[in-house]
């Protein structure tokens, strides 16, 4: 067939698939509940083929190509309904995923809670250290902020009720800020992940010994140990990731390191989903809870033993399917 | 004529990428540079947005400091992500480049890719003004940055549509002797393009051919016209 025939016999039929690109991409009619959109894609393909076979003009090419590929772009995105997928996610997925990274998130976990036990131990024990690592000003606040006589803890001690806000909204920039640097850094070997979990625990630890000498003590602990167990366990699981990450740079098997590397993000990436909702119960518990004087430590304590064992307990234990008896 | 035999291939940023349907798509991945104005364009406009929110926001006490909070980390955090994923793979710094990201297949960017490219920005940037990304996507072929290689995704242009050429409408006058497929292509092309070129232009091109077929040099367009006219046929 002669190329002008060609184009006088399909010249409409490209038009209008044009048209329903143009619709497609603004949004107007998903691609998904036009029964036409196949069809007429698959034909323009055909036709891109067959004008490609008989060498017509690279005009009539670029123009067919072009036109495949938007219709390439729309018919083939995969954007799942999130509503579903998040509830199953949290219940079966992320658990799921977590276990099947144990070892990662073992040696992060050990790092970031060894480190805090065994600063925190030291500074317990030689009192003066805990001035080598942090300024001498930042402790006394730290001291000063959890004291008993204050109905507020943590931040910004003397705060009203409508700073609780405050507190949420700097709690969740701040540390999912933290966890994302965390993961990050994975890319360095795993060396990135490593640093910013130990360095977090030194810093933790610190506080933490610091405190348990003075009055601020039963304030502090009380304090920390609600949302801790979401907190905590994020950065751990943020640094699992990002270990991820780096072990596949560094063993990446049969695989190409390029391959490994995006293998492994994708596996990661639903860590990063689960810190971030960890993140934001953390700063929930943070700012409404943790923070709130009138609470006895001993119901604080209670609940954050509760909520330590509800953590560890989903992380172990949900999304596992019961065994056939 | 050039020595006899098969050119090696142009050097190329050129991707093809076989569909399902069994066509090549053809992917033309952007460089550094248009990318790193893209993405100043996108920090512009997020600093003018942060800075209008701050100035409304601020006086508000602390409800407005708190939203404030917020809004610097959804802004700086998700801009990326949500633009990428609900606008066809283009920020609005990636659309006035006429950039759009998209997988390394060509298919549309989704979340989970999106948020990995955005995070390990991060490490990008390390050690200091985005010298491991700048490093990284100078030596990639398809100029990605480390964020890039883990998500597997890809920063290519997004053409223009080619417009619509018309066929001359002359009276169709065979070839006197027979040409090769691509000699045919490349007089065709000729024919489409001499719209775009300056008069001066093509009948200098034209004039090429003028000996072979036998015509003066100011007829010869007129004539490779004619010949066109009988290769693609009657409309």
């Amino acid at each position: 067939m002669k190329q002008r025939q060609f184009e006088a016999s399909h010249q409409r039929a490209w038009a209008a698939f044009e048209a329903q690109l143009g619709q497609a991409e603004r949004a107007k009619a998903p691609v998904e509940h036009a029964q036409t959109f196949g069809p007429a894609y698959r034909r323009l393909c055909s036709h891109l083929a067959l004008a490609q076979e008989r060498q017509y003009t690279s005009h009539l090419i670029d123009r067919l190509q072009h036109l495949a590929l938007r219709g390439h772009q729309q018919l083939y995105r995969h954007q799942p309904k999130p509503s579903a997928q998040l509830a199953h996610f949290l219940w079966v997925g992320f658990p799921r995923q977590v276990r099947a990274k144990g070892v990662f998130v073992l040696l992060a976990a050990a790092t970031l809670s060894g480190t805090l036990a065994l600063v925190a131990g030291l500074v317990y024990a030689y009192p003066e250290l805990a001035y080598s690592v942090l300024p001498a000003g930042q402790l006394a606040s730290i001291e000063q902020m959890y004291s008993p006589a204050h109905s507020h803890l943590g931040r910004a001690a003397d705060r009203q009720a409508s700073a609780d806000w405050v507190m949420f909204c700097f709690y969740v920039m701040n540390n999912i800020g933290i966890a994302f640097q965390t993961f990050a850094s994975g890319l360095l070997v795993g060396l990135g992940s490593l640093f910013y979990l130990f360095y977090n625990g030194l810093q933790i630890g610190v506080v933490a010994g610091h405190v348990s000498h003075s009055a601020a003590g039963l304030p502090f602990w009380s304090f920390v140990i609600g949302h801790g167990a979401f907190e905590l366990t994020a950065i751990t699981l943020a640094g699992a990731a990002g270990l991820q990450l780096g072990w596949a740079l560094i063993a990446p098997g049969p695989l190409s390191r390029g391959q490994a590397l995006r293998q492994a993000a994708k596996a990661a990436v639903q860590l990063v989903y689960g810190v971030v909702v960890f993140l934001l119960v953390a700063a929930l518990l943070e700012a409404y809870w943790s923070a709130k004087g009138s609470i006895t430590p001993a119901t604080k304590f209670a609940v954050g033993a509760a909520l330590w064992a509800g953590v560890l307990a989903y992380l172990l234990l949900a999304g596992r399917t019961p065994r056939a008896a | 004529m050039l020595a006899t035999g098969p050119h090696p291939p142009p050097v190329d940023t050129l991707m093809l990428v076989e569909t399902p349907e069994g066509i090549d798509l053809p992917l033309r991945p952007a460089g550094l540079v248009p990318r790193a104005l893209a993405f100043t364009v996108d920090l512009a406009i997020r600093g003018v947005v942060l800075l209008l929110l701050a100035l409304l926001l601020h006086p508000q006490g602390d409800m407005g400091v708190g939203a404030l909070l917020l809004a610097i980390f959804l802004v700086n955090g998700w801009y990326m992500v949500l633009f990428e994923v609900l606008h066809q793979g283009r920020t609005p710094g990636k659309q006035l480049l006429g950039l759009r990201v998209v997988l390394d297949d060509g298919t549309p960017i989704g979340w989970s890719a999106s948020l990995l490219r955005n995070l390990l920005r991060a490490a990008d940037m390390l050690p200091l003004g985005y010298a491991l990304g700048i490093t990284s996507s100078l030596l990639h072929p398809a100029f990605k940055r480390v964020g890039d290689l883990a998500a597997g995704t890809l920063v290519v242009y997004q053409d223009a549509p080619p417009p619509v050429l018309r066929w001359p409408e002359v009276a169709p006058a065979p070839a006197p002797f027979a040409l090769a497929a691509s000699e045919q292509r490349a007089l065709l092309e000729l024919v489409q393009r001499q719209a775009n070129l300056a008069p001066a232009r093509v009948e200098e091109l034209a004039a090429l051919l003028a000996p072979a077929l036998g015509v003066p040099a100011q007829q010869a367009m007129a004539r490779i016209n004619g010949i066109a006219r009988a290769w693609v046929g009657p409309a």
